[in-house]
């Protein structure tokens, strides 16, 4: 059950290191019902990793995730439930069709009529008609929906998605951000991570950066992209 | 069913229909066992060893690396597009991860050996009619250990680079006592010996079994998290 | 970026210069232990009736096959202790167990060979103790391949140590199957380093020659964790 405040997800002074290498430094952030937080920063900033703890996928060096206010942790798969990811891969099987990939997520996450589920996430995302061909036979941005299909079909309360616009040509990012929207506006919280401000700028309904593995700036996104971006670049060359 | 079992099942139909629509592990690792039972046939100078004192030998040995083929290939396609990561994310108990994964490798070795088998019968030319059930369960018996390790060292050796032969290096030395056991217990069962000249053995085989599958069981949580 | 300090004491190239320099000195007084050991088996043991001169490398070859078991088992256990505490210290030192290990066990699997061939006739034979230092060895090898393979600290660490335990675990199915074969199949009159029935001034040399080694083993090691220690010091410096 959400939490009285909406909030979906919450992170409490995360650290992650490899070796001697600080990868995340203290990062506290939290994603509410219909936030959409843009994170940018530059590469190596620590990003990808961040989504991967957020997701559950790594365990983080010290401080905690919180997902509806339980604490994330590898031995209690349950707390993943509400979350859905969106990689720069693709997290399909070659030898699947992808009603068959979208039904095999649906089934990992109990769904009770797998197949129908799979159906309705991939017609949610334009892809019904192709529902019956392979991976391999699509272009990166029809694969980039069929992932995004798979990560929604079971209902998740927030979508993490890592660099999701890259390699995506104009209609097709723009396809990608309508759907995003969508979603949005019937509740999904989104945390979106890019070093691609201009096209996640008018998706966000906040921002920050991430930078060093430190969080720098979180605020409302409010006034033209033009307007932030020399702030950004002060941030992150400073 | 408990839900640890229903998502183990749901992951070793998933790799067993990707593999049937693949084929590449289940094709390669029966070629290669023919082509091993055949050297091995050829090899021998027929006057000075009989088959029945190479043939289990032959047997197992050829079991023994096509299993390491077509195990190799279980955690490769976890690897193409990041899927094991869609795995890991899910609500998906790493214990049901290890049986699902163990479940699809037994099935793919399973079946190597079945297409293995009657080869052996034709170039060894061994009269299986009454030691058949007794080499099927030995077969079974010794194949759940070493597949277990096989489960386990495949998670690892995937994320390293030379994920072919990494495999084999760390799984081999866990291969020879299930294999010393079956070959015992073949040879025996070939001689049409009595039972109780294997029960060592096949105690042996047995526990085997149930200390590795257990540990592997335990132990796979620390390999795929990060 | 900074250095992150974790529940381990803080790496620097002075302390594993200490730690090496103790290694050292331990190792010394050992090889001088085993030099002596060597005069002991020649001078004052006496021979065995049925092997004569021949059965002195027992003295040196059961030792060796000793400090190999006793170095597989630590790298086990320091792997599960790793995994249960997820000491770095541990790992290190698991690292520098293996390493060790497979020095002694590829010592005794070469010099035992090149004694029996003029001795007995035969390079090998399938006795318990060579094919058990046969069989750590193989498992040596694939731990420090797979440690080779793997570049992350954490997953390398994680990594050995399930493979450490596994290892460890599978020593008494070698060992159970060794039995088993050689009961069921008598060997010929061997002629092999076998087990006399040990009069005192025997076992009096074969006691000592094991604690010799063990120091000997216990050196080495030190010698190589303190190497470790020094690269890792490295590491953090250079990246701080």
């Amino acid at each position: 059950m959400p939490s009285s405040d909406g909030g979906i997800l919450a992170a409490v002074s995360l650290e992650r290191s490899f070796g001697h290498v600080r990868v995340l430094r203290g990062i506290d952030l939290e994603v509410r019902r219909g936030d959409v937080l843009v994170v940018v920063g530059p590469n190596g900033a620590g990003k990808t990793t961040l989504l991967r703890v957020l997701a559950g996928l790594a365990r983080p060096s010290a401080g905690e995730v919180r997902v509806l206010g339980r604490k994330l942790e590898r031995t209690a798969p349950e707390t993943r439930r509400p979350i859905g990811f969106v990689s720069h891969q693709s997290l399909l099987y070659d030898d699947l069709t992808l009603a068959e990939n979208v039904a095999l997520a649906a089934r990992l996450y109990g769904m009770a009529r797998p197949r129908a589920a799979a159906m309705h996430a991939l017609q949610s995302v334009e892809l019904a008609e192709r529902a019956h061909q392979r991976p391999r036979e699509l272009s990166r941005g029809l694969l980039q929906r069929a992932a995004v299909a798979r990560a929604l079909v079971h209902d998740p309360l927030l979508l993490l998605l890592d660099e999701p616009f890259t390699g995506l040509d104009v209609p097709a990012a723009e396809r990608l951000r309508e759907l995003l929207l969508e979603r949005q506006r019937r509740g999904l919280g989104l945390l979106l991570v890019t070093h691609h401000l201009e096209e996640a700028w008018d998706l966000a309904t906040r921002v920050a950066v991430l930078s060093g593995g430190r969080w720098l700036l979180e605020e409302g996104r409010v006034g033209p992209l033009v307007e932030f971006l020399p702030r950004y670049r002060a941030l992150v060359n400073a | 069913m408990p839900e640890w079992i229903r998502l183990a099942l749901v992951i070793a139909a998933k790799d067993v229909r990707a593999e049937l629509r693949s084929k590449t592990a289940l094709l390669s690792a029966t070629v290669f066992a023919s082509l091993v039972l055949v050297i091995f046939n050829f090899a021998r100078d027929p006057t000075a060893l009989s088959a029945t004192d190479l043939a289990p030998s032959a047997l197992w040995v050829t079991f023994a690396f096509a299993a390491m083929v077509a195990m190799n290939r279980s955690f490769t396609v976890e690897r193409e597009h990041g899927a094991l990561d869609g795995l890991l994310l899910a609500p998906v108990p790493s214990s049901a991860l290890f049986a699902g994964k163990l479940l699809a490798n037994l099935a793919f070795v399973a079946a190597v050996e079945a297409v293995a088998l009657p080869l052996f019968v034709l170039f060894f030319n061994v009269d299986l009619s009454r030691a058949l059930p007794g080499i099927i369960g030995t077969a079974a018996l010794a194949t759940i250990g070493f597949v277990a390790v096989g489960t386990i060292f495949g998670a690892m050796a995937v994320r390293t680079r030379f994920a072919e032969l990494m495999l084999p290096v760390l799984l081999l030395p866990f291969m020879v006592p299930p294999l010393i056991g079956a070959v015992q217990v073949t040879s025996r069962l070939l001689a049409a010996r009595p039972l109780s000249e294997m029960m060592g053995w096949l105690r042996l085989l047995a526990v085997y079994d149930v200390v590795f599958v257990t540990l592997a069981a335990l132990a796979f949580a620390f390999v795929v998290e990060e | 970026m900074t250095i992150l300090a974790g529940t381990a004491p803080i790496v620097t190239l002075d302390r594993a210069r200490v730690v090496v320099r103790r290694g050292v000195i331990i190792s010394g007084v050992a090889l001088l232990g085993i030099a002596v050991v060597v005069v002991l088996a020649l001078g004052f043991t006496p021979v065995e009736a049925r092997q004569g001169l021949a059965q002195k490398i027992f003295y040196l070859h059961v030792p060796s096959a000793w400090c190999t078991l006793l170095a597989f088992s630590l790298v086990g256990i320091a792997g599960g202790l790793y995994l249960w505490l997820e000491d770095p210290r541990l790992d290190r030192f698991a690292a520098a167990s293996a390493e060790v290990g497979v020095a002694f066990a590829t010592v005794m699997l070469t010099t035992g060979p090149i004694w029996a061939k003029p001795i007995w006739g035969t390079w090998w034979t399938w006795d318990a103790r060579l094919t058990l230092t046969l069989f750590l060895f193989f498992l040596f090898v694939g731990y420090l391949a797979l440690r080779a393979a793997v570049h992350d600290r954490h997953e390398r660490a994680r990594f050995s140590a399930v493979v450490g335990i596994m290892g460890l675990l599978l020593v008494p199915f070698v060992h159970l199957s060794v039995y088993l074969f050689r009961t069921l199949h008598p060997q010929p009159i061997v002629l092999k380093p076998s087990e006399p029935s040990l009069p005192w001034e025997m076992l009096r040399t074969l006691l000592i020659s094991t604690a010799m080694f063990t120091l000997l083993y216990i050196g080495y090691v030190t010698i190589r964790y303190g190497i470790a220690l020094a690269a890792d010091a490295r590491e953090e410096r250079d990246v701080g």
